[in-house]
C-alpha cells in the first residue's frame, strides 16, 4: 500500500507543479495576485508531497520492503541501517527524489526570500522553479518509477552496490546535489529577467548568495568526490578525468566564471549578455551532467543504468537551451554594455582574462568528454581522451588561473597605473622568484612543481600584502592589531571571504601538486613477518584473519608501521567477498599525514596467510587537498555573512 | 548589433545537441574487437565433465565460443537456453558451441549448467588466461570463429536466437562456397 501512496503523491505533485508554473505565468501577465498566491500554494504542496515520497522511500528502505523494486535492488537483509537510509539515493530513480526534492526545498525557499523583494522577476522565477521540478517529476513518474513493484517479492534484496557502503556516499551526492540544483535559482532569475526585460543588475545582486550556495555546494560536492575516490576505490587517486567528474566539473568551471564576472557587472555595468549566457551555461550544464550520468551515453566507471531516461533528459536540456538562447536574441538590444574597458592593464580585463581562461577549460572538459562520441560520429572510430589531454590542455590553463587570482583583487579598476601595479606586486613577485628558488634549492625537480608552488607563494603573498595593508590603516583609528584584523574581515567579508576562499584554493593546488610530483608506490609480495619497504617507511605483514560482516565476508591483512612512520600503528587494508558481486572489493588502510599518506591495499594473498601481495603507496600532500577544503568552507561562510560595511 | 543575425544565436546549439542525440544509437560498451578476421588464439582446457576440449581440434568446424559466468544475472541467465537450443539444431551441421566459465566458483558453475541442462562442451577458465587471449571485457561475450579457426563475429551481451543463427548460417554459407 505504502508504494501506491507514494506514486500517488509523485502523481499529485506533478500535477500542482504544472499548475503551479500555468498560474504563476498567467498571474504575471494578467497582474492577477489571486493566480500567483495559488500558484505559491501549489510550490508549498509540491514541497509537502516530495517530502512524505522521500519519508516513504526512506521507510521502504528500512522497513526492507522488497516488494519496492528500487529497494530490493539496492539493499538486502544484511544491509546496515545507515546504509539503507544512503540506499535511498544510491541508485537513479531514488536520487532523483532527492533531486526533485531540493530544489523543491529551494523553490519554497525562494519564495520566502523573494516574494516581497522581487516583485517582478518573481511570479517567473516561480514558473520556471516548477517548471524543472514538473520535469523531474515527469521522469520519476514516468520512465523511471522509483516506486515500482517487483512481482514475485523475492525473500531478500540484491543489495546496495558495495562500493557505495562509504560514508563519503552520505554526503557526496547530497552536496554535489545541492550544488546542481542550486544552480536553478540564479538561472530561473536569469530567465525571469529576460521575459520581463528588466536585465539590469537586480538579477545579478539578488542571486549573488544563492550563486555562492551552488558553487560552494558543488565544490565540496567534487571535493567529497575525490575523497571517496581516494579512500575507497583503492588506486590512490582521486580525480581521473572520468566523463562522470567531468559532467560536474564543468558547471564548476563556469560558475567559477560567473561568480567573478558578476562582480564586473556590479561595478562597471558590463557584460551583461555575458553573465545571462553563463547562467545559462551552467545550468545547461548541471543538465547535461545529469543527462551524461544517467542516459549511458558515454561510457562511464560510475554510469548509473540506462534507459529512455536520456532521450528525456536530452529533450529537456533542449527545450531549456533553445528558449534561453531564443530569449537572449529576443532581449540582444537591452543587453548592450553601458561601460566599457578603459585598458588592457586594469581589474577588468583581469577578470575577463580570468572568465576566458574558465570558459576555454569548461569547453576542452566538455570536447574531451563528448570526443568518444564525435570520433565516432565524424570518422566512425572510437577514441576516447584520457587524462594527459585533459592534464596537457588545463594544466597552463589553470596555473595562469592561479596568477589572475593574485592580480585581478589588487589590481586597481580602469586602468592601473605603474605606481599601482609596483605598490601592489613587487613585493609578491620578488617573494615568489625568491620561493622558486628556494624550492629548486631544496630538491624540487620538476619545473612544473617549482612554478606552482612560486605561484602559489606569490598568490598568498598578495594576499599578505592587502591584509597587513589594511589592517594596519585600522591601526592608526587606535584599534589592536587583533581586533583590527577581525573588524576588517568581518566589515568586508566579501573581499576577505573571497580571500579565504583564494587561500583554500591554493592550499589545494599545493596538495594536487605535491601528490602528483612526488607520490611512490610499489606492489610487492610479503612473507608473514617480513617486511615491506618504501621512501623510508618499513610495514611488517603479521598475517591475515578472516571475519563474517553482517553482508559479506571480510579477509583482512594486518601490517605495523615498524620504521618511518608512527611506529607501533597498525594498517588493516582488506578484501570485501560481497555475494552478489563477481570480484572482491578492496578495502584500503591508510595513514593520514599533513605531509605523507601511507596508503595500503591488499592484493592477492595466500588461504592459509602465509604471504600476500600488497600494493604499498606513500602519497604525498594529499592531506593538503581536504585541509584546503576546509578553509574554502570558511571562506564561503565569511563571504555569505551579512554585509556590515555601514557601521563605522 | 542590430542585424538579424542574432536570431541565429540558438542554431548554435544545434549541432552540441545532434551529437548528443546521435549517441542513443550507439552502445557505448560495443567495444569493436581488434580480433576480428584474425585466427582466434588456440587453448585446451578441461571441461567440467572431466573432458579435454582443444579449439585446435575443431577446425573445420563452425565454433561459437561463449564466455559466462553464474553470476551474470540476467543476461548470462537469458541467453542459455538460446544457446543449447543452437547447439541442438546446429550440432549436426558442423557447428560447435563451447561454454567458457569465467571467474566463477566450481559449485555455483556446476548448478547452472545443470538447471539449464546444458549439453554443449563446458570449461572453467581457472587461470583467466583465454578470456584474455580473446579480449574479454565481461561477460556474456561471444565469438563466432569460421571453419578456418578465424574470429569473424564479437557479440556483447546475451545472444538471442536471431543472433545466434544470423552469424551461423553466414558462416556456414562462407565455408560451402
Amino acid at each position: 500500500m505504502i508504494p501506491e501512496i507514494g506514486t500517488a503523491a509523485l502523481l499529485v505533485a506533478l500535477a500542482l507543479a504544472v499548475w503551479g508554473a500555468l498560474a504563476a505565468a498567467l498571474g504575471a501577465r494578467r497582474g492577477r495576485t489571486a493566480l500567483l498566491v495559488s500558484a505559491e500554494h501549489a510550490a508549498l504542496a509540491v514541497f509537502a508531497l516530495l517530502t512524505a515520497a522521500l519519508g516513504l522511500l526512506a521507510h521502504a528502505f528500512l522497513t526492507f520492503d522488497f516488494s519496492v523494486r528500487y529497494v530490493a535492488f539496492n539493499t538486502n537483509l544484511g544491509t546496515p541501517f545507515y546504509y539503507r537510509l544512503t540506499a535511498v539515493w544510491g541508485a537513479l530513480e531514488g536520487s532523483l527524489v532527492l533531486w526533485a526534492w531540493m530544489l523543491g526545498l529551494y523553490t519554497v525557499i525562494a519564495i520566502a526570500r523573494h516574494r516581497a523583494s522581487a516583485r517582478e522577476l518573481y511570479p517567473w522565477v516561480l514558473v520556471v522553479m516548477l517548471g524543472v521540478v514538473a520535469f523531474f517529476l515527469v521522469i520519476m513518474t514516468g520512465p523511471a518509477p522509483v516506486f515500482a513493484r517487483l512481482s514475485p517479492v523475492p525473500a531478500d534484496g540484491r543489495g546496495l552496490n558495495p562500493l557505495l557502503e562509504d560514508s563519503g556516499m552520505i554526503t557526496h551526492p547530497v552536496a554535489l546535489y545541492l550544488g546542481f540544483t542550486g544552480f536553478t535559482v540564479p538561472f530561473a532569475f536569469a530567465i525571469a529577467a529576460l521575459v520581463t526585460g528588466r536585465t539590469g543588475d537586480f538579477w545579478i545582486t539578488t542571486t549573488r548568495r544563492w550563486t555562492i550556495v551552488a558553487w560552494y555546494f558543488l565544490s565540496l560536492g567534487l571535493l567529497i568526490g575525490g575523497w571517496w575516490s581516494y579512500h575507497v576505490l583503492g588506486w590512490g587517486g582521486y580525480w581521473a578525468w572520468d566523463p562522470v567528474e567531468n559532467a560536474a566539473f564543468m558547471p564548476w568551471l563556469t560558475g567559477t566564471a560567473l561568480l567573478h564576472s558578476v562582480m564586473i557587472q556590479e561595478r562597471r555595468r558590463m557584460l551583461r549578455l555575458w553573465n545571462l549566457s553563463l547562467v545559462v551555461l551552467t545550468f545547461a550544464l548541471t543538465l547535461f551532467g545529469t543527462f551524461l550520468t544517467r542516459s549511458g551515453v558515454i561510457a562511464s566507471v560510475h554510469a548509473f543504468t540506462q534507459g529512455a531516461i536520456g532521450v528525456f533528459f536530452l529533450t529537456f536540456l533542449a527545450v531549456v537551451v533553445l528558449t534561453s538562447l531564443v530569449l537572449l536574441a529576443w532581449r540582444w538590444e537591452t543587453l548592450g554594455a553601458q561601460g566599457e574597458l578603459d585598458a588592457v592593464i586594469s581589474r577588468e580585463s583581469a577578470f575577463l582574462l580570468n572568465n576566458v581562461l574558465l570558459v576555454a577549460a569548461a569547453f576542452t572538459v566538455f570536447f574531451g568528454t563528448v570526443f568518444p562520441l564525435l570520433s565516432e560520429a565524424v570518422r566512425g572510430v572510437k577514441v576516447s581522451v584520457g587524462a594527459p589531454f585533459f592534464n596537457q590542455v588545463n594544466v597552463p590553463v589553470f596555473l595562469s588561473l592561479i596568477f589572475l587570482m593574485g592580480v585581478g583583487p589588487l589590481i586597481a579598476w580602469r586602468r592601473a597605473s605603474l605606481e599601482n601595479l609596483r605598490r601592489n606586486f613587487l613585493g609578491p613577485v620578488l617573494l615568489g622568484i625568491a620561493a622558486a628558488a628556494v624550492f629548486r634549492l631544496l630538491g624540487v625537480g620538476s619545473a612544473l612543481a617549482v612554478l606552482t608552488l612560486a605561484l602559489t607563494v606569490f598568490v598568498a603573498g598578495t594576499i599578505g600584502l592587502d591584509v597587513v595593508r589594511a589592517t594596519r590603516a585600522r591601526l592608526r583609528l587606535g584599534e589592536g592589531p587583533l581586533r583590527a584584523l577581525g573588524r576588517l574581515v568581518v566589515r568586508h567579508n566579501r573581499r576577505y571571504g573571497g580571500f579565504v576562499v583564494h587561500l583554500g584554493i591554493l592550499v589545494i593546488a599545493v596538495g594536487i601538486t605535491g601528490s602528483q610530483a612526488w607520490s611512490v608506490q610499489t606492489e610487492t609480495t610479503v612473507n608473514r613477518g617480513e617486511h615491506a619497504e618504501l621512501a623510508g617507511y618499513r610495514l611488517r605483514f603479521e598475517g591475515l584473519s578472516e571475519s563474517q560482516e553482517s553482508n559479506h565476508v571480510k579477509v583482512t591483512g594486518r601490517f605495523t608501521v615498524v620504521e618511518g612512520g608512527p611506529v607501533g600503528a597498525v594498517l588493516l587494508p582488506a578484501k570485501k567477498f560481497y555475494p552478489q558481486e563477481q570480484s572482491p572489493i578492496a578495502y584500503v588502510d591508510y595513514l593520514l599525514g599533513l605531509k605523507d599518506d601511507l596508503y595500503l591495499v591488499l592484493g592477492d594473498f595466500a588461504r592459509d596467510g602465509s604471504h600476500a601481495t600488497i600494493r604499498f603507496q606513500v602519497n604525498r600532500m594529499v592531506s593538503w587537498i581536504w585541509i584546503g577544503g576546509v578553509v574554502l568552507t570558511l571562506g564561503t561562510v565569511l563571504a555569505l555573512l551579512p554585509e556590515r560595511r555601514r557601521a563605522a | 548589433m542590430k542585424t538579424r543575425w542574432r536570431w541565429l544565436l540558438p542554431l548554435a546549439a544545434v549541432p552540441v545537441l545532434a551529437l548528443l542525440a546521435y549517441g542513443f544509437r550507439l552502445n557505448p560498451r560495443d567495444v569493436p574487437s581488434p580480433l576480428i578476421g584474425r585466427p582466434a588464439a588456440a587453448f585446451t582446457l578441461t571441461g567440467f565433465d572431466g573432458a579435454p576440449i582443444a579449439l585446435e581440434a575443431l577446425r573445420g568446424k563452425v565454433v561459437v565460443v561463449n564466455f559466462w559466468a553464474s553470476w551474470c544475472y540476467p543476461a548470462c541467465y537469458e541467453e542459455a537456453p538460446v544457446l543449447e537450443q543452437g547447439w541442438r539444431a546446429y550440432r549436426d551441421r558442423d557447428v560447435v558451441v563451447l561454454g567458457v566459465d569465467i571467474q566463477d566458483r566450481d559449485e555455483a558453475a556446476r548448478k547452472f549448467i545443470r538447471d539449464f541442462a546444458l549439453t554443449f562442451p563446458n570449461a572453467p577458465d581457472p587461470d583467466g588466461k583465454v578470456s584474455v587471449d580473446f579480449g574479454v571485457y565481461g561477460v556474456p561475450e561471444t565469438f563466432f570463429l569460421d571453419r578456418d579457426g578465424r574470429i569473424r563475429a564479437k557479440h556483447v551481451g546475451a545472444v538471442t536466437a536471431e543472433v545466434f543463427r544470423t552469424h551461423v548460417d553466414a558462416l556456414l554459407a562462407d565455408g560451402t562456397r
